[in-house]
């Protein structure tokens, strides 16, 4: 099968544009989450839509699986390739096909990384909003299919409230256009389908941004704490007060001191947590606010308060919050990153718990959240030559998500499910809704080729699973169906 | 027994018997779409807030819940729906208002409807009551099926519960108002698209400009000394108007169209009195025009048009869809209701 995919990809493809050895395939075995391993029966890299629609005809003639890679960035190997499948890398799509500073919109191809949009449209005073961490380096057609956010989403959205208009290929090659020129598009919402869909539904082709005026000003408050509930507080505090951050970030000690020791922006390294707290708008808002925050910081236990006006300064106390997870990198010879978002008021409830299975498994973490909108991101150190450690910190990282759903959150926020979460999705979700899932896939993928196995487990997979968190003969969520 | 569980043996009980049945809220918004015949499903019994943290953000009620309900209970505590939807009546619904999925003036600078759904649960065509989403911010797990509901006018699912994000209220607001002719309104978008203005509203009608600010006092009289302005008036009535289609722009007789496009777009070539909303990314044009005649102007500009009150004319409701795109909605719409029977041919004359 591999030799008549290739062969017949030759046709379509040459050179440079198609890889079949393993050491051309080697960097594209793993996306950013670099646990998970495979070889695809090849690689290509078109750089035409033609190309692609014809790519796309061939693995479907053959009933060969399609997996679409943007930058490789990914964090829950939904870009991992499969032994039977075709990896589609879509890197060769990297033009800005049309700037709008009237309508503040932009085209662009699926491989744009994300920073560069901001950075093109700078000078017509611009910028594309969604900032996830890898954003020098992650494109904004996988921003799409993971439907990204980033320390900016509290106030200004997710990838699905930044854009407004795509084009995807359907498995047979067929063009379809979803969203709208204007701010919405007629019939069902499918933007919103699309958007996160893991590359399940469709290859996105185009896609249309919407980009922002740069705020006037920005203002970045840091405050230390001696106990991380009061941090925790804090940042209900401050929304509850009806004041909306730019960005809200909390870091606790271990995070806090490798990210001084990394960065060296300025952190109290004795704080058993931090928090950051951008601020921006016009100079009259910034202005309010900041002294109300300042003042509601300073009343709520804050130990230690630093204030950031210039760019230069703003830049410093954030290069440590940016830099936290290659820093977190320098403590082990292994992290892994979870991803679960759960209602803020169950923060101290959770942390507590992360440290107790901390000291059950022996395993370290450091904690880095979007605090403002509940977004947790443990960092679990571990050493993964040590036989059995990445299966201790597996079960581990999964019991913090099943940790998250107990208290109504949800297993991702914005990393996507991929392989990684695929069992607790079916915690998160009973067979009904899963059905539905596979329902609404079949509808926009009747072949099934597209990713699959990502995303969403089969009702065989969970089935198989159903024994699997049982915990002295009881059921961690007896209210949840199983199957 | 519980209204949702009665709510779905009934779907259940029609899917089995291939009844169609109409979802019926407050009917505030029932002359929205097509007709569409049935059983009637009546979802006013299953209301009420089933819980509101302030300072979470998230509001979840059901569907039945009146609107006005809901925004008295936020306005307890300094919080609104941002997309600012419009009730076309006493009686609307929270599930009608995300089942017909509009949102009023505020809708480009602070989102849509859509936008601020973070979780539903609701009953597909067979029956089944399901869960998506849920009462957190970022969410990503399994495809967005909550967001797919809102403005699907009840044709993929029985609205039970929905969860909203909600924001802090506005510290205060102003209008200022600028004569500008239809013709110059383009220019002027231009020369303020790059700019960091505190807008929650612009409108455009008859040679004036109208631009509603929100900020703190003194961010508005900095964003009131940039901009100029002919006039400047402190409160909203206008804008609970336009909102709600008390204008009398809106008496007229003729078919009323909603018409979405690029905010920047020139004038469309068409007779008939149009009003600019959103910036000019939502337009109301009155017009005895053809619908074909609308619908070809409106899609050379890349936008589309809605017969948003139809008077008497004989067209199609929503605008015709490519035939790829259409194919595919109908197959979503299966996935979701394979029988046919929630509010059939409401949302689209094929199905």
């Amino acid at each position: 099968m591999k030799q008549r995919l290739i062969s017949a990809l030759k046709g379509i493809i040459a050179g440079d544009s198609l890889l079949t050895t393993t050491e051309q395939m080697r960097p594209y075995e793993c996306d950013g989450l670099s646990a998970y391993r495979e070889l695809p029966m090849a690689i290509a890299l078109p750089k035409s839509i033609d190309q692609v629609k014809a790519i796309l005809k061939t693995c479907c003639d053959l009933d060969i699986p399609v997996v679409a890679r943007g930058a490789g960035t990914g964090l829950s190997a939904g870009a991992l390739p499969l032994s039977n499948g075709l990896l589609l890398s879509l890197a060769r799509f990297n033009q800005i096909l049309e700037v709008d500073p009237v309508n503040r919109t932009a085209r662009v191809q699926p491989g744009v990384r994300n920073l560069a949009i901001s950075e093109a449209v700078a000078c017509h005073n611009l910028y594309y909003a969604p900032d996830p961490s890898s954003q020098i380096a992650c494109s904004i057609g996988g921003n799409v299919a993971e439907n990204s956010g980033g320390v900016h989403c509290l106030k200004y959205g997710l990838t699905v409230h930044n854009i407004q208009q795509l084009t995807f290929l359907t498995m047979q090659g067929e063009e379809i256009t979803v969203g709208g020129s204007g701010l919405d598009g007629p019939g069902y919402d499918l933007l919103a389908v699309m958007t996160g869909s893991e590359g399940l539904l469709g290859i996105i082709m185009d896609i249309t941004v919407k980009l922002l005026p740069k705020p006037d000003v920005a203002e970045v408050i840091l405050a230390g704490f001696d106990d991380v509930a009061l941090a925790g507080s804090a940042v209900g505090l401050i929304i509850g007060a009806g004041i909306i951050p730019a960005g809200l970030e909390m870091m606790d000690n271990t995070a806090i001191r490798a990210a001084e020791a990394f960065a060296h922006a300025g952190y109290p390294t004795d704080a058993a947590a931090i928090l950051l707290c951008e601020l921006d708008g016009s100079r009259e808002d910034v202005a309010a606010q900041t002294a109300r925050v300042c003042e509601l910081l300073n009343t709520n236990g804050a130990t230690s308060l630093q204030r950031a006006t210039d760019p230069a300064q703003r830049q410093r106390l954030w290069a440590g919050r940016k830099a936290a997870f290659p820093a977190v990198g320098r403590l082990a010879p292994d992290y892994y990153c979870m991803d679960g978002t759960i209602p803020r008021r169950h923060l101290p409830q959770v942390l507590s718990k992360i440290d107790e299975l901390s000291k059950e498994y022996g395993l370290a973490v450091a904690n880095v959240f979007h605090a403002g909108d509940g977004n947790l991101h443990p960092l679990i150190l571990y050493d993964a030559n040590k036989p059995g450690e990445l299966e201790q910190t597996e079960a581990f990282g999964a019991q913090i998500l099943e940790t998250c759903i107990a208290v109504g959150g949800t297993i991702t926020g914005e990393h996507g499910v991929g392989i990684e979460k695929i069992n607790q999705m079916c915690s998160q979700f009973r067979a009904a809704e899963l059905t539905q899932f596979h329902a609404v896939k079949h509808a926009f993928d009747p072949t099934g080729l597209l990713n699959p196995g990502k995303a969403v487990p089969t009702l065989h997979r969970c089935a198989e699973l159903g024994g699997m968190h049982v915990h002295n003969g009881e059921l961690p969520f007896p209210e949840l169906d199983r199957f | 027994m519980s209204t949702d569980i009665e709510l779905s043996e009934q779907v259940t009980l029609a899917h089995t018997q291939a009844q169609p049945l109409r979802i019926v809220g407050g009917n505030s918004k029932s002359f929205l779409g097509n007709a569409t015949d049935g059983d009637s499903l009546d979802v006013r019994t299953h209301t009420g807030i089933i819980s509101y943290e302030p300072s979470e953000l998230v509001i979840t009620a059901k569907a039945g819940t009146p609107l006005r309900e809901i925004e008295a209970a936020l306005h307890e505590h300094s919080q609104w729906l941002a997309f600012e939807p419009p009730h076309f009546g006493a009686d609307a619904t929270l599930g009608g208002t995300i089942a017909a999925g509009l949102s009023g003036p505020a809708r480009p600078w602070s989102g849509s409807a859509r936008d601020f759904v973070l979780g539903v649960r609701c009953i597909n065509g067979k029956g089944e009551i399901l869960k998506f989403g849920g009462q957190v911010m970022k969410n990503v797990a399994g495809y967005d099926v909550s967001r797919l509901m809102v403005g699907a006018m009840g044709t993929l699912g029985v609205l039970l519960d929905i969860s909203l994000k909600v924001l802090p209220t506005v510290e205060q607001s102003l209008t200022l108002q600028f004569e500008l002719a239809e013709n110059d309104l383009s220019a002027w978008l231009r020369q303020w698209s790059s700019t960091a203005l505190p807008l929650t509203a612009a409108c455009h009608h008859q040679d004036t400009l109208r631009l509603r600010l929100s900020g703190t006092p003194s961010s508005l009289d900095a964003a009131h000394a940039l901009l100029g302005a002919d006039a400047r008036v402190s409160d909203d009535q206008f804008w609970n108007d336009l909102r709600e289609h008390r204008l009398s722009f809106f008496e007229s007789e003729k078919p009323l169209w909603r018409v979405s496009l690029q905010g920047g777009a020139q004038p469309l070539p068409l007779h008939g009195d149009c009003l600019y909303d959103w910036g000019g990314a939502q337009r109301w044009l009155l017009s005895d025009e053809r619908a074909t005649v609308v619908r070809a102007a409106v899609e050379a500009c890349g936008g589309h048009a809605t017969l948003f009150r139809q008077a008497d004319l004989d067209a199609p409701v929503f605008h015709p869809l490519p035939t790829g795109l259409r194919d595919l909605q109908r197959r979503v719409k299966q996935a979701f209701d394979p029988a046919g029977i929630l509010n059939p041919r409401r949302f689209s004359p094929d199905w």
